[in-house]
């Protein structure tokens, strides 16, 4: 019964790809030009405002409970940009999430441009892990959810201290991008938190803003390529020590180390425009805790957005209405059981067939469905749970 | 076309708004958790209140540890029902010319695998003679069998087989310690009949929770499993673990108690407050000829079917009958099931008779696979009868002389338990 409904949404959008009359939006941009290619930033000589609001509902049921409706203002970010000489420029972006519960600089650093291809970054950068993590604002995004692996397995947004170098050159037909960055890194949290799982989000602390809680930055880098029919592929890497193992110069711990692994892509074929990221990290877990806290977890998602129609209407002449579609799993425990010899499961399968309504590029109203299936850590029955969110995102 | 299209992703989007494309749950025989129904409006909010805390993750700044075994209560009890093996409690002693020894300098007696980063978790030390796997148990009904009276476990009592019926049922008695007269104290507190649980029985208090009946009641179980399972502190059990191994007596650095007495409070009516297990094709000629065979062949004469409990200041459990396939006794299981090791006044070789209610879906909380007996070392059933061995050995013999239909039934009833 319930695989029937699902096959029924996923059908019915599918049924929206196959028709498609319209032709997917191209987008020439690099993943790397995401902080400046935003509305409103660099339009004005000296120092400019922007930002993004967010705000979405909720209707959810698992496996037949529901808490009911209920709205949120997710986001609300201002951009502070100001180009401090032809070659120096300076961006912020400071996050209230839900209201005010959550205030964060996420974003505060300084370009120096020495040329195309070699541009010094430093301050509250973004590491350059995966696509999403540079590229989060999120009407640029046709969910309203991002996917789990984004979130999960890369934790963006992810924004550290520290300072790199980052640049672009041409190679053919082809155009190469890089970024690479040493930065105070992630911190205790990772395991042993209230999530009861290794969650690497829970590595963020503001004291890592402050000073490195271990002395020993990460190191992150992404190397991309951008060609004719091929769009952007992109791979990066992100390791670092994550715990406190040394204390005023004496050994407390073992050094225990991070690392993510991602590939992004980006294209279109025919009409519809792919994106996806596959992630896999890899964690040093205590001994104390190996099992309970999964040492590997892997995880990706790909959408699809295909552009079903044009309308033209009260002076919007590029809105479009697109049908959008996306697959995800994470998998937050890859391993075995001593105990019984069988997979540890604690993973989630989802997807999310929806549609997208952009009366300018700037602008997205979203509807999706989501239908996830949650395995608990021992493998039991899946929990089913389904809804619908309409959401709004604006930059401004 | 666009309109047709816009028309049909509009009305995909309105099915599922509609909750026509919303998932249904699965059937309340196929899970465990639930309330028991007629609670009042505040009951059930103080239900959901400890619901949330038996889900909750433990970290170290919330008072994990530093040694511990699972971080939630739901991690080892997950849906309600019986724990993967993963999360087996380890327990430990040695037999000494003055009895058993739990070891409790040695960090006994139970082991502490799991610590918190730059912590040494525990291992079993040098000079064990016996150690028992104890799965955590289902925890559906608790808040029945917790208001069973002390007099109707002294009537079932038989410790010396006055009936003759090979079956010796005996009460685990505990001497009386702070501990334990608070709780009988703290929960006799509102009670419509106080003395009825707690009663001082041959200068001690009946022990009836747990897989050796360690603990009277179900405050009592709690605060033990906050502090043994999880290191977290609370007002009765308020001193941290920590392993011995480590040379220092610290422990995290959260404050004590890690968790409120109102918390705790929470979590005891929740766990009193979840529903009996549901029965599956209870009136399938099948299932009732098999529990013919099971009362026929003796099993019943442990795994009682019928109890009532006594006076409740919770009204859905005041003077119910219910049927959880126990006596709440300790029984002599034979070298089958004897690993050496015990808790109170049982013998190495004597458990309480486990409740039978949900053994039938016990597979849906223990991913995918059951594994059967304190232990978990019985993956069927059958394997699970073959190895009860002492006062049950008549009643496995003659389950093992039954003709194949005759076995299957039995099974078939207990699988619809």
């Amino acid at each position: 019964m319930r695989r029937g409904r699902v096959l029924g949404a996923t059908i019915a959008f599918a049924a929206l790809f196959v028709v498609s009359p319209a032709t997917a939006q191209s987008d020439s941009t690099m993943a790397q030009d995401g902080l400046y290619q935003r509305p409103f930033i660099g339009s004005v000589a000296s120092t400019s405002i922007g930002g993004y609001v967010e705000g979405n509902t909720n209707y959810f049921v698992e496996d037949g409970v529901s808490d009911g409706f209920s709205m949120e203002l997710r986001r609300f970010n201002v951009f502070l940009f100001s180009q401090i000489s032809q070659r120096i420029r300076f961006l912020s972006e400071l996050e209230f999430e839900h209201g005010t519960e959550e205030i964060a600089l996420e974003t505060a650093l300084v370009d120096f441009e020495i040329s195309p291809a070699v541009t010094i970054r430093a301050g509250i950068i973004l590491p350059p892990l995966g696509f999403l993590n540079q590229n989060h604002d999120s009407p640029r995004w046709d969910f309203v959810e991002r996917p789990f692996v984004s979130t999960d397995v890369i934790p963006s947004t992810l924004s550290e201290v520290g300072a790199g170098v980052y640049g672009r050159f041409g190679a053919g037909r082809f155009l190469v991008s890089y970024d690479a960055y040493l930065t105070n890194g992630l911190g205790e949290g990772i395991v042993a938190n209230d999530r009861g799982r290794t969650d690497i989000a829970s590595g963020k602390s503001e004291e890592q803003f402050a000073e490195d809680n271990n002395g020993s930055p990460a190191v992150s880098a992404r190397v991309a390529v951008r060609g004719p029919r091929l769009g952007e592929l992109g791979v990066s890497h992100y390791r670092g020590y994550y715990n406190t193992y040394q204390v005023e110069g004496v050994d407390v711990d073992e050094a225990r180390l991070l690392a993510i692994t991602a590939l992004d892509f980006g294209t279109t074929v025919g009409p519809a425009e792919l994106r996806g990221e596959v992630a896999y990290a890899s964690i040093d877990v205590p001994p104390g805790l190996v099992e309970l806290f999964g040492s590997e977890q892997w995880g990706g998602h790909l959408d699809v957005v295909i552009p079903v129609w044009h309308p033209r209407f009260a002076g919007y002449d590029s809105a479009v209405l697109s049908a959008v579609l996306r697959v995800e799993r994470v998998d937050y425990n890859f391993g075995t059981f001593s105990s019984t010899d069988e997979a540890i499961r604690d993973d989630v399968t989802a997807v999310v067939p929806g549609v997208s309504f952009r009366p300018t590029p700037s602008t997205v109203f979203r509807a999706n469905y989501r239908y996830h299936w949650t395995r608990d850590f021992p493998g039991n029955p899946a929990a089913h749970t389904a809804g619908l969110q309409l959401g709004l995102a604006t930059y401004f | 076309m666009p309109t047709r299209l816009f028309l049909v992703t509009a009305a995909c989007l309105t099915l599922a708004a509609c909750g026509i494309l919303t998932p249904d749950g699965p059937s309340p025989e196929e899970l465990l958790d639930g309330t028991i129904e007629g609670m009042t409006p505040s009951q059930e909010r103080q239900h959901i209140a400890g619901d949330e805390e038996f889900a909750r993750r433990f970290g170290v700044a919330d008072g994990l540890g530093p040694i511990f075994v699972a971080t939630s209560c739901e991690q080892c009890h997950v849906g309600d029902g019986k724990g993967h093996p993963t999360f087996t409690l380890f327990r430990f002693g040695r037999e000494t010319a003055s009895g058993f020894d739990p070891m409790v300098t040695a960090g006994g007696p139970q082991l502490q695998h799991r610590s918190i980063p730059g912590y040494p978790p525990e291992e079993i030390p040098a000079g064990v003679t016996g150690v028992s796997g104890f799965l955590p148990p289902a925890v559906s009904g608790l808040g029945f069998l917790d208001a069973v009276d002390d007099a109707t476990l002294i009537a079932l009592a038989d410790p010396t087989d006055l009936d003759g019926d090979g079956i010796s049922g005996r009460l685990q008695i505990h001497a009386p310690s702070e501990l334990i007269e608070t709780v009988l104290a703290l929960e006799a507190r509102g009670s419509p009949d106080p003395g009825a649980r707690g009663t001082l029985v041959n200068g001690g208090y009946i022990g009836r929770f747990g897989k050796k009946a360690l603990t009277v009641n179900l405050l009592h179980q709690t605060v033990g499993a906050y502090l043994e399972d999880m290191g977290v502190t609370s007002d009765l059990l308020p001193e941290d673990l920590f392993n011995p191994a480590a040379g220092s007596r610290a422990s995290d650095d959260a404050p004590d108690p890690e968790v409120s007495s109102s918390t705790v409070a929470n979590v005891v009516f929740y766990l009193k407050t979840l529903r009996a297990p549901s029965r599956r094709e209870a009136d399938h000629p099948e299932v009732l000829a098999g529990e013919q065979t099971f009362s026929d062949i003796g099993c019943a004469g442990c795994h009682v079917p019928t109890l009532t409990t006594g006076r409740s200041e919770i009204t859905v459990l005041d003077q119910v009958e219910f049927h959880p396939y126990t006596d709440l006794l300790l029984h002599d299981m034979g070298p089958e099931l004897d690993d050496g090791y015990t808790e109170g006044s049982a013998a190495t070789s004597e458990w309480r008779t486990p409740p039978l209610w949900g053994i039938g879906i016990q597979q849906n909380f223990q991913g995918g696979s059951a594994f059967f007996l304190h232990d978990g070392r019985a993956t069927s059933l059958r394997e699970a009868i073959e190895l009860h061995g002492g006062e049950a050995a008549d009643s496995r013999d003659d389950f093992l002389a039954l003709s194949p239909q005759d076995q299957e039934r039995l099974l078939r009833f207990l699988r619809s338990l």
